[in-house]
């Protein structure tokens, strides 16, 4: 009986060799005459295992990791084609493994459990189901589901996904876009990677479903360009999802068309910024728009124009088919349904960790995290990306809310959760959040252009120990004209890392010296 | 119109012949010429103004703007190092410093022999098992000072085996 082997394929599992042990799979079964059928699959999103690969069997999918090619000769002989447990490197039943059984999965239920591009399987595992139902449903009817739902934006600033559509739903007859913000650049985030690359039609049916919802027929998904095989697995996705009619002039035979496109940014952190990321579709450089008009009235090429983060799109398909109130009723609060979190830096078991809305940070971190890779005591952790604040112990038990995150000054922003330990330097930290706003501003408005650059020279002198206290208040009034001056999130935030460092850290910003270690 | 170089032409004029009537043609025309000459040449920049009613300075300004873009030969080999948050907690400061001695260049340099560059990225998505490089396309997760030096190695033989 042929069995089926499963080795993942996404950025990370190939980083850490899973290209090498497929082939090194393949030619041992040539070699020893095995039955086997080589799978790539999508990841689990385990991503310390990685390459975790899985042997399927009557009791379930059993799985091994991290595997190297080297491992494979010992594995085969201790009976991996029957899913035996003998062997050191075998985590057991795949869904028993904790990290994943712990899980609320509902966004990324098919993540790494299928072959990204195979449409065959994405429907047997419940794919294309929320479409088919908002097929026939009235635009404003799939608007109200997306409402009840409460799913807010997952790109960082939460604002309510049903209320922008019907904005745009809203906006009048004529041409209308859908525009996926796929421009994932904060540090320590990778969800939408995985998305894009383990479950592209996912993305897709999402964006489709949001075109049936606002009357927009065609839709462009602004990738950046760090992500070259996301590009290319959303390429093909789209092409086979067009040729079996889930895309083009009519969906499913439906009569409603949508078209959807890829486009490459090309390197700038600001275009991930809603009106910056619209003028570089457009062909400019990424400079940010003063708002209003919203994108929602006059976005792309001045049209009304739904912007969404992957994640949220990608929540959108679950909605339709479970029905709004599946979602809802996970979560806290006015923070509804699932937040996927990704655990990295400094950490033992980094990954992806989808959970309801409420779940402490510090739960994460131990439970799921199991502290830190180096095994040297956390210190700081920063959340929601370059942009987010470090956050110090005293804070750890803060749940995951948008609300009660906003309470402590910080941002949960894309769920990026990045661990330092000890070791860590926070003036370091600090100088390089300034230092990383001057090299990704867009330059257009003076305080996040020009106060970054004084930002990183202002650090320098502290460190120095020139005039410490008198730099530290210039320091202080620097963050506040950027936050209170700046045009969009790229200088508004860019100060509260570094807020952040003078508050928790501050011996940190000390002259050199003085400072710990 | 200004006539590109011989080695330009072709790949420009097949950019804006895929391109030139899409809506927001400037980015897909210029990752096109990228993709296929390596950077975007000085006389591509006019042919690209030209045939999309932009000024020369427009097209400039968009290559300058962006960070993917540049405007000269890379080396044989491109070495990106991940400069993000998540890698500097795993010691992506120490692999940076490392890099730059063992390639003798600072980012945004190619060495004289053309064999290298070397890049800042901030973020390969790799967060999880950082730090993490980039060579040509492919990602290299947890990455030591040893197995940076390991990698290049494997690359200066294959270098010399195609000679």
């Amino acid at each position: 009986m042929t069995v089926r082997v499963f080795v993942p394929s996404d950025t990370t599992a190939l980083a850490m060799g899973a290209d090498a042990v497929a082939r090194e799979l393949a030619a041992l079964a040539d070699r020893r005459g095995l039955d086997l059928e080589l799978v790539r699959n999508g990841s689990r999103g385990l991503c310390w295992l990685e390459p975790l690969i899985e042997v399927e069997t009557t009791g379930g999918r059993v799985a091994y990791g991290p595997v190297a090619a080297a491992d494979l000769p010992a594995l085969l002989d201790a009976g991996l084609l029957e899913g035996a447990q003998s062997h050191p490197l075998c985590q057991g039943l795949v869904e028993q493994i904790p990290y994943l059984a712990c899980q609320q999965r509902l966004t990324f239920a098919r993540i790494g459990v299928i072959d990204p591009l195979s449409i065959e399987q994405y429907r047997a595992h419940g794919g294309f189901a929320g479409l088919e139902r908002a097929l026939p449903m009235a635009p404003e009817a799939i608007v109200e589901e997306i409402k009840t739902s409460g799913l807010r934006g997952r790109g960082g600033a939460a604002f309510p996904t049903g209320i922008k559509w019907d904005t745009v739903r809203k906006a009048g007859e004529g041409q209308k876009y859908i525009v996926c913000n796929a421009d994932e650049g904060d540090s320590g985030t990778f969800a939408d990677r995985l998305v894009m690359e383990c479950d592209p039609y996912m993305l897709i049916e999402g964006m489709t479903i949001a075109g049936l919802a606002v009357g927009a027929t065609r839709g462009y998904i602004y990738l950046r360009s760090e992500y070259p095989l996301a590009q290319r697995n959303l390429n093909i996705a789209i092409e086979r999802a067009r040729a079996a009619a889930y895309l083009g002039d009519s969906v499913l035979g439906s009569g409603r068309a949508f078209h959807l496109e890829v486009r490459l940014g090309a390197g700038a952190y600001i275009c991930g910024e809603e009106t910056s990321m619209l003028e570089s579709l457009e062909g400019r450089r990424g400079l940010v728009r003063a708002k209003p008009p919203l994108p929602a009235l006059e976005g792309l090429f001045g049209l009304p124009t739904v912007v969404n983060n992957v994640l949220s799109l990608a929540a959108v398909p679950f909605i339709l088919d479970r029905g709004a109130q599946a979602y809802a009723d996970c979560g806290v609060g006015r923070s509804r349904g699932t937040l996927p979190v990704q655990l990295a830096g400094n950490v033992l078991r980094g990954g992806l960790v989808e959970l309801a809305f409420g779940v402490t940070l510090r739960e994460l971190m131990e439970d799921f995290g199991g502290g830190t890779r180096s095994g040297r005591p956390l210190r700081a952790v920063q959340v929601g990306g370059p942009l987010g604040a470090y956050l110090p112990a005293a804070q750890w038990d803060t749940p995951l809310d948008y609300e009660a995150f906003a309470e402590v000054g910080a941002v949960l922003g894309h769920g990026g959760v990045v661990l330092f330990d000890d070791t860590v330097d926070m003036g370091e930290q600090a100088r390089f959040s300034m230092e990383f706003c001057a090299v990704e501003s867009c330059g257009k408005c003076t305080p996040c252009r020009i106060g970054s650059t004084r930002g990183v020279e202002v650090i320098d002198r502290i460190r120095a120990g020139d005039r410490p206290e008198a730099n530290l208040s210039l320091l202080d009034e620097l963050c506040t004209t950027m936050v209170d001056g700046s045009l969009c999130a790229m200088g508004s935030m860019t100060p509260i890392p570094v807020q952040s460092v003078m508050k928790y850290f501050a011996e940190d910003l000390r002259p050199t010296d003085n400072r710990r270690r | 119109m200004t006539v590109p170089s011989a080695t330009a032409s072709d790949p420009v004029q097949a950019a804006l012949d895929t391109w030139q009537n899409e809506p927001g043609a400037l980015l897909p025309v210029l990752h096109a010429v990228q993709d296929s000459v390596g950077y975007i040449p000085r006389e591509a920049i006019a042919a690209i103004a030209d045939a999309l009613r932009l000024t020369r300075a427009e097209v400039s300004g968009v290559i300058s703007f962006y960070h993917h873009f540049r405007t000269t030969p890379p080396g044989r080999h491109t070495v990106e190092v991940c400069r993000a948050e998540a890698c500097q907690a795993v010691g992506a400061r120490q692999l940076e410093a490392h890099a730059k001695t063992r390639l003798g260049l600072d980012y945004h340099e190619t060495g004289a022999d053309g064999q290298f560059s070397l890049e800042p990225v901030y973020c390969l998505g790799n967060c999880a098992c950082g730090p993490s490089i980039r060579i040509g396309g492919a990602v290299y997760g947890r990455v030591s000072e040893a197995r940076f030096d390991e990698l290049l190695t494997g690359l200066d033989t294959r270098a010399l085996e195609l000679r």
